[in-house]
């Protein structure tokens, strides 16, 4: 994140896409990669996690970019911990209301959500700098991009693995499911082959622009 | 409640539910500290450290809590006791054993975000383990962390020798090579299953 | 009140950076503690009466499951004395007793537990005094391998054995007359042991030892104290 806005962000609609492609939390950047790979063995899954995280994003950055002048230098990652974890116990106490099946499906991890380094990061590099509403715009779009790299993995694993993608069946009879991709280790394949995409584009984009610099050279 | 022999706990912890490889915790130390072995290995034993120390508090909250009835507030108070017994360590390895601190030292602050921590402190509630079994599954999940850090860290030495295709360098390759990891890892899983 | 002490030795200065004055310090933290607390509790207070529902509405689901014809269903805690109806004082593991709309005693669910291939697998049992049998189960926690382990939830040619899988006791009534085992595909013959199922032969153990522990310790207690749990019904 070397070109951080710094000081106070204009709202533009780049501060909501950022978090989709550029700064993708997961994609991207590579954080919060234990949920990632955890909890995506199903799109269900996936879209219960992505709105939990989007939730305590969304809300503990607010809170902090309310508070930004008050909380001193020294205590902050103390008090952004303190805030973060508040709104995690929130989300697990929501979810547990709303279906105890969901919430045994996801397990421990949405009390990781405290940990999910996407959410501090955040809250040290913008939400502490950056003026309300440009905070909520941004941890909008960040959390829909770690939505996202969570169902570009839940669907990718369980229409491979189940056979299925949100609990209905898409292939006949006679589809063997591919177990292994509902296992631990179908979530780094599968994440790993999403980043070789990403890569394989970003490269070929990247010899298109010199082979036109080139041509534009031997022109000139 | 739990009535699981210390042995199995241990090994249970430590390769049949490993916690990098089949629980997906601490994956970011995992993919950030692996590319040398010797820095794997001072990860490694600055974890295992940390896992006891944490595990010993969050068993000492969790008693606290119950008896006051206050167990919505564990979560937080499992991580803000946890984060401060780090500072703690780390200054007291500091002030006490500059050697040791040296060799850790970068580490330590770095472990406080580990989900891995938090996750073993928030298991062993959840499987209700005395304070013995705590010890020990904390001590197995930290050997696990580190194995698994070890195995990655060999692989990616022996990787850099290697001439990979240019699009998948970087994590998308580490990914991969966890992938397998966890792949044989899962072989484990029938230790320890049927015996009685 | 805890967190805010912990919170101030967190928010010592480490050694290295500059001494601040520790007055707004305090102040933040008291603050945001103060805070945080507030709204923990709100949210818990309001969520408590859902989540508890919630649980009722789980369990009694996997009640009715278990034990076929049953409407409704009473708590007992199996204690040391033998069986106990839930909530005065009693401590011990939950037992749910079924009953059926005619007020009938239907049977009796018991938790049951034991190792699997990956982790412990967790079930409820229905146990019907009137056959003397184990009548359904239902695997209420499992890590089991998708579409190996995982059929013994799933397989309806398993799940037959515990249709009617007997759990008599012997004659002294304190212990089960012939333990419950798992015998290889095909050769069952007796009906206290359970035809295996292929590719999940480590699970389907666990469920014929979690079955058998269950039933030694819920059986005689439950033959002993029938009258009283007929006695229940709602």
């Amino acid at each position: 994140m070397a070109e951080l806005p710094n000081p106070q962000e204009n709202l533009s609609l780049d501060t909501f896409l950022r978090g989709l492609w550029t700064e993708n939390p997961v994609f991207a950047m590579l954080l919060g990669m234990c949920p990632v790979l955890a909890v995506t063995n199903s799109t269900m899954n996936a879209i219960a996690m992505g709105l939990a995280t989007t939730f305590v994003l969304v809300c503990s950055s607010l809170l902090i970019s309310l508070l930004r002048n008050w909380i001193p230098k020294q205590v902050r990652i103390a008090s952004y911990i303190i805030i973060i974890a508040t709104f995690v116990t929130i989300v697990d106490y929501g979810i547990q209301a709303i279906s105890l099946e969901l919430y045994a499906a996801l397990g421990a991890f949405i009390q990781l959500i405290v940990v999910n380094c996407v959410i501090l990061g955040r809250a040290e590099a913008y939400a502490s700098k950056q003026r309300l509403h440009t905070t909520l715009v941004n941890s909008l779009g960040m959390g829909a991009g770690f939505t996202i790299a969570l169902l570009a993995l839940g669907t990718v694993r369980e229409i491979l693995g189940s056979g299925s993608i949100l609990g209905v069946a898409l292939f006949g009879e006679g589809f063997q499911p591919w177990v292994v991709m509902i296992l631990p280790p179908g979530g780094f394949f599968v994440l790993g082959a999403w980043l070789l995409l990403f890569n394989w584009l970003r490269l070929r984009k990247e010899r298109k622009v010199m082979e036109q610099s080139g041509v534009a050279a031997n022109a000139g | 409640m739990q009535d699981e022999s210390l042995y199995f706990i241990f090994l249970n912890a430590a390769v049949v539910n490993n916690f990098v490889l089949a629980l997906f915790l601490g994956i970011c130390p995992f993919l950030g500290v692996s590319a040398k072995k010797d820095t794997a290995w001072n990860m490694g034993l600055a974890v295992i450290f940390v896992m006891l120390v944490s595990s010993m508090s969050a068993y000492g909250i969790n008693w606290l809590l119950t008896e006051l009835d206050l167990l919505f507030l564990r979560l937080i108070c499992y991580i803000a006791v946890i984060a401060s017994a780090v500072q703690l360590v780390e200054m007291f390895v500091k002030r006490y054993s500059p050697a040791l601190f040296r060799s850790l030292g970068i580490f330590l602050p770095l472990i406080t975000t580990n989900c891995a921590i938090l996750g073993l402190a928030l298991f062993q509630t959840a499987k209700e383990y005395d304070f013995i079994q705590s010890l020990i599954y904390a001590l197995g999940a930290g050997a696990g962390f580190m194995l698994a850090l070890m195995l990655m860290a060999g692989l990616r030495e022996k990787l850099e020798l290697a001439r990979v295709p240019s699009v998948s360098q970087g994590a998308a390759m580490s990914l991969m090579l966890a992938g397998l990891l966890s792949l044989a890892f899962m072989g484990f899983a029938g230790l320890g299953g049927s015996h009685g | 009140m805890s967190i805010k002490v912990e919170l101030q030795t967190q928010s010592q200065p480490g050694p290295g950076t500059q001494v601040a004055p520790s007055w707004p310090m305090l102040r933040t933290l008291a603050g945001i503690a103060i805070l945080s607390g507030l709204l923990v509790v709100l949210v818990y207070q309001a969520t408590k009466p859902i989540i508890t529902e919630n649980e009722r509405i789980l369990t009694e689901q996997a009640v009715f499951e278990v034990l076929p014809g049953a409407v409704s269903k009473v708590d007992f805690v199996l204690t040391e004395q033998g069986l106990a109806p839930a909530g005065e004082g009693a401590v011990g593991m939950a037992v749910f007793v079924g009953f059926g709309a005619d007020a009938e005693l239907r049977g009796v669910a018991f938790p049951g537990a034991a190792r699997g291939y990956q982790d412990v697998i967790q079930f409820l049992f229905g146990y019907d005094p009137a056959c003397e049998c184990i009548v359904g189960s239902k695997v209420l926690r499992s890590t089991e391998t998708p579409g190996l382990g995982d059929k013994i939830d799933t397989d309806p040619v398993f799940l037959e054995n515990f249709v009617a899988l007997d759990a008599s006791l012997n004659p002294a009534g304190t212990a089960l007359a012939n333990p419950i085992v798992l015998v290889a595909h095909g050769t069952k013959t007796a009906p206290w042991q359970i035809d295996g199922i292929s590719g999940a032969t480590i699970s389907g153990k666990a469920m014929a030892r979690a079955a058998n522990d269950a039933a030694e310790r819920f059986v005689p207690s439950i033959r002993r104290d029938l009258a009283k749990l007929a006695a229940a019904a709602p």
